[in-house]
């Protein structure tokens, strides 16, 4: 037994190590992944038994309004959240600089980011308020009516995006500070002698050195978007008229509150979405595994 | 460096950057000195609609005791922390030692298992909530905080992985080399060699995972209700809906909730970044 430890070491070492943490991982995430495909094929209250219904569940989701709403409106979240990316690069390159108490200036930018995001809800959701809220007193300010942004079905996404906005814009800051300051002086001081500067300067000498910075930046935002749901439960439960709705939102909404407990159905919302997902998922990890085999 | 530095540029524009700096900051902040303004101010003022004008009296400390006394936000803080602290040791510590298997050894699954890891951190949480929520019902941890913590130990070890290894992976080959030919263990490596070496990372790592669990929302309404065990992200929301109208109360409630963050955030500043930051430069 002992021997055998000791030859075998080496080979055997690395699952010791690993075991505890493939269980915990195969149990609660793995696992649970191909149970929901499964679940996805039941009509299921997630009490009694489950009836198998095949496709039934997709079929449903092909006519369902409210699915398609929620659809649009997680497109609008991935386009929009990616305005984070340049504000955050804005914020960065406003903020490196080396004046007096600059690093206080960064930690406070990025402030947002630290606060969870129940407490960033309910900030806005009063910055929105129409009888107080500072964004209505500002718009009455320069003579404009003002709106209701989180009761109106047409703005209310776009509300909830900008709240999404101000943490992610600091996140984003944070990476490009980061990469700014890695950024190869000597390679600035050349571009400097060749007459570069401005906005020339930073697409083709510093952009360039920041890529990596712009790739987490990109992944990050991806399953921002793809994930917000806090925002959507604390500003508005969906509303108004389910038109805030996003997948992750309609999923949860299906499956847990009052108007379901549908497991089955919720379930096929949530495959939809991880199909999405997957997109993003098989990019990264092409990338990564290029980069392992590069190394 | 870019953008040039404000040093070097004339005398205006240095005077311009040093004032819009903190002009800057005010607007960015608005939101949140709102907030704080707000939680200070008196009931009177809130009726009466001043909301953005000087408060009429500072009411901290009746505002602040007064959530501490006619809510049970005290016990909900304690319920975070009650998660967030086995949260950050668990999950620590795991990839700590998968960290280390995956790092280290050359075997053929190491892609494989690592990838699963990654890929596991990155799918939507909708996708794990029917059946995560069934087995902690089963398991009879529905609605504790234990059950709170399990998951989130479990779905974190995928991002604390990842982190782990790469650290682990930058580390000089030869010191595990070393110690090998001298017929060390691999145990004893993984302990005397590798740990010491880990402080850091385990620092950034812990101050990560404890801001990212303290405001998770969507799991603490999957997992818990009710105040005996929902987190603080969880229990504001439900005392926004009793505190309708109340906003200096709403605002004082914010704050408490986002101060141990908060906190944490300027005290452990340097590792926070870098841990946020890790892979932002090659």
């Amino acid at each position: 037994m002992r021997s055998y430890w000791k030859q075998n070491q080496q080979r055997l070492a690395p699952w010791l190590f690993l075991a505890p943490g493939i269980f915990m991982f195969a149990v609660y995430v793995i696992i649970p992944i191909f149970q929901s495909l499964s679940i996805s094929l039941y009509a299921w209250d997630g009490l009694g038994e489950k009836e198998y219904v095949g496709l039934a569940n997709y079929v449903e989701l092909m006519d369902d309004r409210a699915f398609y709403t929620s659809l649009k409106n997680n497109v609008i979240w991935l386009v929009l959240y990616m305005l984070a990316i340049p504000a955050g690069l804005f914020v960065a390159l406003f903020l490196n600089q080396t004046v007096r108490g600059i690093r206080i200036y960064k930690s406070l930018f990025f402030f947002p980011f630290v606060i969870s995001q129940v407490v960033v809800g309910l900030v806005f959701s009063w910055f929105y308020d129409p009888n107080f809220g500072l964004l209505n007193i500002g718009l009455q300010a320069i003579g404009l009516e003002p709106i209701a942004v989180l009761a109106d079905e047409n703005w209310v996404t776009y509300g909830i995006i900008a709240a999404g906005l101000w943490p992610q814009t600091a996140y984003c800051m944070i990476l490009y500070l980061t990469g700014l300051n890695a950024v190869d002086p000597e390679q600035i001081e050349a571009a400097r002698l060749d007459k570069a500067k401005g906005l020339k300067m930073l697409w083709y000498v510093v952009l360039p050195q920041l890529k990596p910075a712009t790739f987490i930046a990109m992944v990050v935002t991806i399953i921002g978007a793809l994930r917000s749901f806090d925002l959507i439960s604390i500003m508005t439960d969906g509303g108004p008229y389910g038109s805030s709705r996003v997948l992750a939102f309609y999923m949860y909404e299906q499956a847990f509150s009052e108007y379901g407990f549908r497991m089955g159905y919720g379930a096929a919302i949530a495959v939809v979405l991880l199909a999405i997902m997957m997109i993003y998922i098989t990019a990264f990890l092409y990338k990564m595994y290029r980069d392992e085999r590069g190394l | 460096m870019f953008p040039t530095p404000i040093e070097k540029t004339s005398k205006g524009s240095q005077l311009l950057y040093k004032v819009a700096l903190p002009i800057a900051l005010i607007f960015w902040l608005l939101p949140l000195i709102a907030v704080a303004l707000t939680s200070v101010r008196s009931a009177g003022d809130i009726t009466a609609g001043n909301y953005w004008g000087w408060p009429t009296s500072f009411n901290m400390l009746e505002n602040y005791t007064a959530i501490f006394e006619n809510t049970p936000i005290g016990k909900y803080i304690f319920n975070s922390f009650k998660v967030t602290i086995p949260t950050v040791i668990g999950a620590v510590a795991l990839s700590c030692l998968t960290g280390f298997a995956l790092g280290v050894y050359k075997f053929k699954a190491n892609l494989l298992v690592f990838f699963m890891f990654v890929a596991g951190n990155f799918v939507p949480f909708q996708i794990l909530m029917v059946p995560v929520r069934d087995l902690s019902l089963n398991m009879g941890v529905y609605n504790t905080t234990t059950g709170l913590a399990l998951f989130h130990i479990a779905f974190q070890t995928g991002f604390c992985t990842l982190f782990m290894r790469n650290f682990i992976k930058a580390m000089p080959y030869a010191l595990i080399e070393a110690a090998r030919v001298e017929g060390v263990s691999e145990i004893k490596i993984f302990w005397y060699v590798v740990m010491p070496l880990m402080k850091p990372a385990i620092a950034a790592l812990s101050v990560l995972i404890f801001t990212f669990i303290w405001n998770d929302y969507f799991w603490a309404t999957v997992l818990t209700q009710g105040a005996d065990t929902q987190p603080i992200t969880a229990g504001l929301y439900s005392l926004n809906g009793q505190w309708v109208a109340a906003w200096h109360l709403v605002s004082a409630g914010s704050i408490v909730a986002a101060m141990p963050p908060v906190l944490m955030f300027f005290l452990m500043q340097k590792h926070f970044i870098a841990g946020l930051t890790l892979g932002a430069v090659k």
